[in-house]
């Protein structure tokens, strides 16, 4: 079963490196940092859309990750026991809404908000930082971001819950024991156990975000496009995959896009290898179960 | 409450110690919803002595044990009917959080529960980290102590800093016991301490229990016959959640006044 994964992934790799095999010999690995996306001159590059998908996969952990550990104490350590059940199924209820369903709120509902009220704010409060300085479309970055939040919520909520609830019960008692109060029991007793599994939690999320494509593509306004301000329209390497294909005509161009599904991929498996090592770095020692 | 409880981490518990009994239980029910696990339970706990509390399971002896430090309240099905007076104070006062209750009478478990990803000497001083010490100096000498008390010291002495799970089960359980101690409480509570360990680090936690009552009070629930007759001063005979016989342990073991007593100790039942 593992090996079937293992080959599955190889051949998926196969598949990509065979389509892109063009484009991968026009450009060669400048196109990883090549700007342009100029289809009519064929002059292609996938940086802006690798940059769109890490800037919005990390807005959007940076939304969601406070959220969802914070949700997920709340459910194991906080809510009272009649609670959690409902609040369990309503942040489960989040994860089953469709993402082109969730794209279609963003574009009608979150996008005009953002334009009209959080950005704004944000300029005001923040407008030093180029990060939230220049036009505002309402579209971009920071609404994509903020969509993408959305959809990671649940899924890092929920195996967040699984995690804290797999702490031993005699671990919360030595520290009230201790005459800890219910935050530091938190604090000493159930996240120092559980940092390594809410990592793993936090880097499932981060999978998800960057290889959404729906929801981004609805709000982030699909224009190639590296700018310092989250408030600038852009692109993500999912959404330039799921927008062009159709229309890719030559086999540069459509081998160009390969090439964009081909740096997805490996932008996903840098990104975890790096999620890995800063794990091995930081978390210490793997908790050995207590018998 | 609070701050005097922290205040009072500084002072040793002698001080406090000023005659009468450390622990005055009177009329003491604990239920579970409907049912009663420990019915109208009097009883005096001496200043400095070990007092066992023994009976078959489900007798209700841990779950004394828990509402002497509020942590039954962890089970939200709990509730408590009754008095314990901890040095005069009661615990169950309106007025007493049970986090200022837990910080006087500290407690050990049946398991040993170290916390994994903290290193020796931060698992003895955690308890008091919690209350705000920072100064290393002060953290250093209190685990030296505490680890010294808990007859651990020579053993861990060059590896303060490795982890507390590379200790095996027996070091472990008096690594607990330094943690529960570092913070010195007026009463430490055991509840079996021993029952995970094998006969040669059983006995070592038995010496350190004797050890111990020179400066503590000590409450431990027992399965074991043996141990409460070597360790303990007073015995508690608990059945179906009552307080059967209570005295000197010799007596408890010679010659009980109750047939029930007699006849667990002596291992007719049970």
């Amino acid at each position: 079963m593992a090996l079937a994964i293992f080959v599955l992934v190889l051949l998926i790799g196969y598949e990509l490196l065979h389509g892109s095999r063009l484009s991968l010999h026009q450009f060669g690995w400048r196109f990883l940092i090549t700007r342009d996306w100029d289809v009519l001159n064929e002059k292609l590059g996938a940086l802006t859309f690798i940059y769109g998908t890490l800037v919005t996969s990390a807005i959007a952990l940076l939304i969601a990750v406070p959220i969802s550990v914070g949700t997920a104490i709340y459910l194991t350590e906080v809510a009272p026991l009649r609670l959690r059940q409902p609040l369990v199924m309503f942040v489960e209820l989040l994860a089953a809404i469709p993402s082109v369903v969730l794209g279609l709120w963003g574009l009608f509902v979150l996008v005009p908000f953002m334009r009209d009220h959080v950005d704004p704010s944000l300029e005001k409060l923040l407008g030093f930082l180029p990060l939230f300085k220049g036009p505002i479309y309402g579209i971009g970055f920071l609404s994509a971001g903020v969509i993408l939040a959305i959809m990671i919520v649940p899924i890092i909520t929920s195996v967040s819950r699984e995690i804290l609830r797999s702490v031993p019960g005699l671990q919360r008692e030595a520290a009230y024991a201790l005459g800890a109060t219910r935050w530091e029991v938190t604090r000493i007793a159930v996240l120092s156990y559980a940092k390594k599994g809410l990592f793993g939690a936090v880097i499932l999320g981060l999978g998800r975000a960057l290889g959404e494509t729906m929801a981004a593509t609805m709000v982030i306004g699909n224009i190639p496009n590296i700018s310092a301000s989250l408030f600038a329209p852009g692109y993500t390497m999912a959404s330039v995959l799921a927008n062009e294909f159709t229309e890719a005509v030559s086999g540069l161009y459509l081998s160009a896009l390969f090439e964009v599904g081909l740096a997805l991929l490996g932008v996903t498996l840098v990104v975890n290898a790096f999620a890995q090592l800063l794990l091995k770095t930081f978390a210490g020692p793997t908790i050995k179960p207590q018998h | 409450m609070l701050e005097t409880a922290r205040q009072a981490l500084l002072t040793p518990p002698e001080s406090k110690a000023a005659g009468g009994p450390a622990l005055a239980v009177r009329g003491l029910s604990v239920f579970f919803g409907r049912q009663a696990a420990v019915k109208n339970v009097s009883v005096d706990i001496a200043t400095r002595a070990v007092t066992a509390i023994i009976g078959p399971s489900g007798c209700g002896k841990s779950t004394f044990l828990r509402a002497l430090n509020r942590m039954h309240e962890l089970n939200p099905e709990a509730r408590m009917e009754g008095e314990i007076r901890l040095f005069g104070d009661d615990i169950y006062s309106r007025h007493v959080e049970a986090v200022a209750v837990r910080r006087r009478i500290g407690m050990v478990f049946q398991k040993s529960n170290p916390f994994p990803t903290m290193s020796i000497a931060e698992n003895v001083t955690v308890g008091l980290r919690l209350n705000g010490i920072r100064n290393r100096k002060i953290l250093a000498e209190r685990a030296e102590r505490t680890l010294r008390m808990a007859a651990l010291w020579d053993e861990v002495k060059d590896r303060l800093h490795a982890p507390a799970i590379s200790l095996s089960g027996g070091q472990q359980q008096r690594l607990c016991i330094a943690r529960a101690l570092a913070v010195q409480p007026e009463v430490l509570l055991m509840d079996e301490p021993a029952s995970a360990l094998d006969p040669l680090a059983t006995s070592k936690i038995e010496d350190l229990i004797v050890q111990l009552k020179k400066d503590y009070t000590i409450v431990i629930v027992t399965h074991n016959m043996q141990q409460a007759a070597r360790a303990s001063d007073f015995t508690a005979f608990f059945y179906l959640g009552e307080l059967v016989e209570f005295g000197p342990t010799a007596k408890i073991f010679t010659s009980p006044s109750q047939k029930q007593t007699e006849d667990y100790v002596t291992g007719r039942f049970g």
